[in-house]
């Protein structure tokens, strides 16, 4: 089948650019880009929601999704109808990345690709399930355990795209969705694929809180989505991945602060007025690492986490969708995405607009 | 360091791919040695559980394994060493076998390919009761939290035996070792690395043993795949590790090589979260790209090694997908599950039975599913249920999960 012609959410073949085709996000921000970017224009951090620690007096700080003023009606699918807020939050905001090609997926058949990434996952459900076990193994509900599969969104994804097409879940830290979105490059400049959705998600629980308040107890962690529909095309008009450098794991050897060097200095030679979109958090003792690699940086900064908090695997996808939406304003040439997670790697990502 | 993307390999020609270190641990043992000769004879590794306390649950078996006393040598300190989990022990013995058996020298580009379902969960359920105790305890917990996460176990194994380069942990549900192994073949496939390490690991927990309770999915009179009265599946644990790298260079360096893998395919099924479509329409998907990407047809198979976990679904919709699959030859192709000797591995499972399929090549045999003792007459196949010699040339290794990721893998014998 000539996919070419067939469907017209692929692009020319011809072309070898890798296009951001469309961008999603739920953030603490609410349900959508323009919510997104509202909050980092206003550049404040977002309120913060305080959250029962079960048999505590302390509360747990955190950055919730808000409540949508109505129900996404895609949660009526039945796949969704008891999953987890993860998949929710996943299933949103990839839809809103596919915009009018969301029904044409099914049609691209194995020349698709989703690329799930998540690092905690499905907490809530996790953590209520075990908690059922340890209580009463025998009672334990059969509904809540397999949605706590790390791969659960990425299916309930899947089953609302209609699509069987490879689907893979990468359990990572922040970086994962940049070191996705280059594996996406290649599956479309390879010609393995024609589309790809790369989505980070995560959803928050006072256990998930509680495990990071002993990492930073200044941390605010943050849930949500962030989805990129990439695709292969015409450069010319359009916001474009340019490059993303090898994931430096941290390691006795190479420190965060070696890693995050070492990504820096793999990246193309920046561009006059060119925009860093990093992963500071506004904190002094968390900061150094990303302020000592990018000391030199003259020109426009932009650190979503300050607004937004620590969103593990999804901040990455909210800082990519943030610099491909400034891209598209026109406002700057280019962006270089730095991503330095709290365990796992360093890596950054170019993006330009053609 | 040049860029992961883009990268001037993505138009290359495709290259081969040869195995050249292979290292497991399952309940039969620890070490190639000891798991081919058990997988050869079909003997099961079965026992009460000891891990944790399954006296509320319906089942209360599984294949734990007997971890060695001592860990190989390691390049962590004495304070990594102690918060390893049982899961990184099982991942690292595997690994330092395959390594051993390759003769690499560690770098900062290899990359590291790893499959899991639950990473360091026993460490998250530690933390859990200790964070749920009453008065709250804070000594260990920031390491348990850190260490929990799945890519912790990934970072570990790289940082012990010296690589540096990118980490993946696929969490595919139980195809998530298959897909590990796949993804590193692809990389290594299109010229974008010559070498990759890969593989699966998962160690026994209690959130997950009972979940597969609470689901009914577990025997409680033992694992028969494909047995006519097959009742559920049996848990298990274990690693295996594959050193993968390019045939060229293998030879070249003159490597023992164990076999090629020549064949991957990957599909979703979108029909439920746990059951399989009852047609196994995306195990029909990813078996015919596994055969498209090695160039063979299922009248080459001379082996399948099922995922057979020994449920009435898995084992009826895998049984129809490899009918419709293998077409005409399926009555006369060879199949069997060797879930029935060591139980479902889950994200171990996909690299563990890669190498069963690598020690079947190998040693020119079956391994059979010796629980078995009257096949479903409707599988339409023939089961291999008592140990069999066999000229095997190519096998096919089918791995399937929950959320619906279904993977095959082809390997062919190198002579």
């Amino acid at each position: 089948m000539n996919h070419q012609a067939a469907n017209p959410c692929v692009g020319d073949a011809q072309e070898q650019a890798v296009i951001v085709a469309g961008l999603g996000a739920v953030s603490p921000a609410g349900w959508g880009v323009p919510a997104l970017m509202s909050a980092l224009e206003a550049g404040a951090p977002l309120p913060v929601r305080e959250i029962a620690w079960p048999g505590h007096d302390r509360r747990l700080k955190a950055r919730t999704v808000p409540v949508p003023n109505q129900r996404p009606a895609i949660l009526a699918h039945p796949r969704l109808r008891r999953a987890s807020p993860i998949t929710g939050h996943a299933v949103a905001a990839a839809l809103e990345a596919l915009g009018d090609d969301a029904s044409k997926i099914k049609d691209l058949g194995a020349r698709f690709g989703i690329l799930f990434c998540v690092m905690a996952g499905g907490m809530s459900y996790s953590r209520r399930f075990f908690d059922e076990v340890l209580r009463q193994p025998g009672l334990a509900s059969p509904l809540l355990f397999p949605e706590t599969v790390f791969n659960a969104p990425a299916s309930h994804l899947s089953a609302v795209l209609e699509t069987t097409a490879l689907n893979y879940t990468f359990v990572t830290d922040a970086g994962g969705f940049l070191q996705a979105a280059g594996e996406a490059g290649h599956w479309l400049l390879s010609g393995k694929m024609d589309a790809c959705l790369v989505v980070a998600a995560e959803e928050l629980d006072w256990s998930l809180a509680c495990g990071f308040r002993h990492y930073s107890r200044q941390l605010i962690l943050a849930e949500g989505a962030g989805a990129v529909y990439l695709k292969r095309g015409s450069r010319r008009g359009q916001v474009c991945l340019d490059a993303v450098t090898h994931a430096r794991p941290f390691s006795r050897r190479q420190p965060p602060v070696a890693a995050l060097a070492a990504v820096r200095n793999d990246l193309p030679s920046a561009q006059p007025g060119e925009l860093l979109c990093d992963s500071r958090q506004g904190l002094d003792s968390l900061d150094g690492v990303e302020k000592a690699a990018w000391a030199h940086w003259k020109s426009a900064r932009l650190s979503p986490k300050i607004v937004l908090g620590e969103g593990l695997a999804a901040a990455s996808a909210w800082q990519w969708v943030a610099a491909a939406a400034v891209l598209r304003a026109g406002r700057h040439p280019a962006a270089v995405i730095s991503a330095c997670g709290p365990n796992q790697q360093a890596i950054a990502a170019r993006l330009v607009r053609g | 360091m040049a860029l992961a993307f883009p990268h001037a390999a993505d138009a290359n020609a495709p290259c081969r791919v040869a195995v050249t270190g292979a290292g497991l641990v399952t309940a039969h043992g620890c070490g190639w040695a000891a798991n081919a000769e058990a997988f050869c004879l079909g003997k099961t590794s079965f026992r009460p559980v000891t891990l944790f306390d399954v006296s509320k649950q319906r089942a209360r078996q599984a294949a734990e394994v007997d971890l060695p006393s001592a860990l190989p040598p390691l390049r962590l300190s004495a304070r990594q060493i102690a918060r390893l989990d049982r899961a990184d022990h099982l991942l690292l013995h595997a690994a330092a076998e395959a390594l051993g058996q390759s003769g690499w020298e560690p770098d900062e580009v290899t990359p590291v390919c790893l499959g899991t379902t639950g990473g360091g969960m026993s460490q998250g359920e530690r933390f859990y009761r200790q964070a749920t105790a009453a008065p709250v305890r804070y000594a260990s917990q920031l390491g348990r939290a850190m260490n929990y996460l799945a890519h912790a176990q990934a970072s570990h194994l790289a940082e012990a035996f010296g690589f540096g380069g990118p980490l993946w942990v696929i969490s595919n549900a139980c195809a998530a070792g298959a897909n590990a192994v796949g993804h590193a073949w692809e990389q290594i496939r299109w010229g974008r690395n010559p070498r990759a390490l890969a593989g699966g690991y998962d160690a026994l927990c209690q959130m997950i043993f009972a979940g597969f309770d609470a689901l009914q999915a577990m025997s409680t009179t033992g694992c028969r795949p494909f047995a006519a009265d097959r009742d559920g599946l049996l848990l298990g644990e274990g690693a295996a590790v594959l050193c993968l790298e390019r045939l060229d260079m293998a030879r070249r360096r003159g490597a023992v090589i164990l076999g090629e893998l020549i064949g991957y395919g990957a599909a979703t099924d979108i029909h439920h979260l746990t059951q399989p479509h009852p047609q196994g329409n995306a195990a029909v998907l990813a078996m015919r790209a596994a055969c498209q990407t090695a160039g063979v047809t299922p009248a080459q198979i001379d082996y399948v090694n099922a995922h057979g976990t020994g449920t009435p679904l898995n084992d009826a919709a895998e049984a129809v997908a490899i009918r419709e699959w293998a077409g005409r030859w399926t009555a006369a192709l060879p199949i069997s599950s060797t879930k029935a000797g060591i139980g479902h591995l889950l994200g171990a499972a996909g690299a563990v039975e890669a190498v069963i399929c690598l020690m079947a090549l190998q040693g020119q045999w079956l391994p059979p599913t010796a629980t078995t003792v009257n096949p479903d007459s409707a599988v339409g196949f023939r089961l291999i249920n008592r140990p069999t010699a066999a000229r095997l040339e190519c096998v096919l290794s089918n791995s399937f999960g929950f959320g619906g990721a279904n993977a095959a893998l082809i390997f062919r014998r190198f002579a």
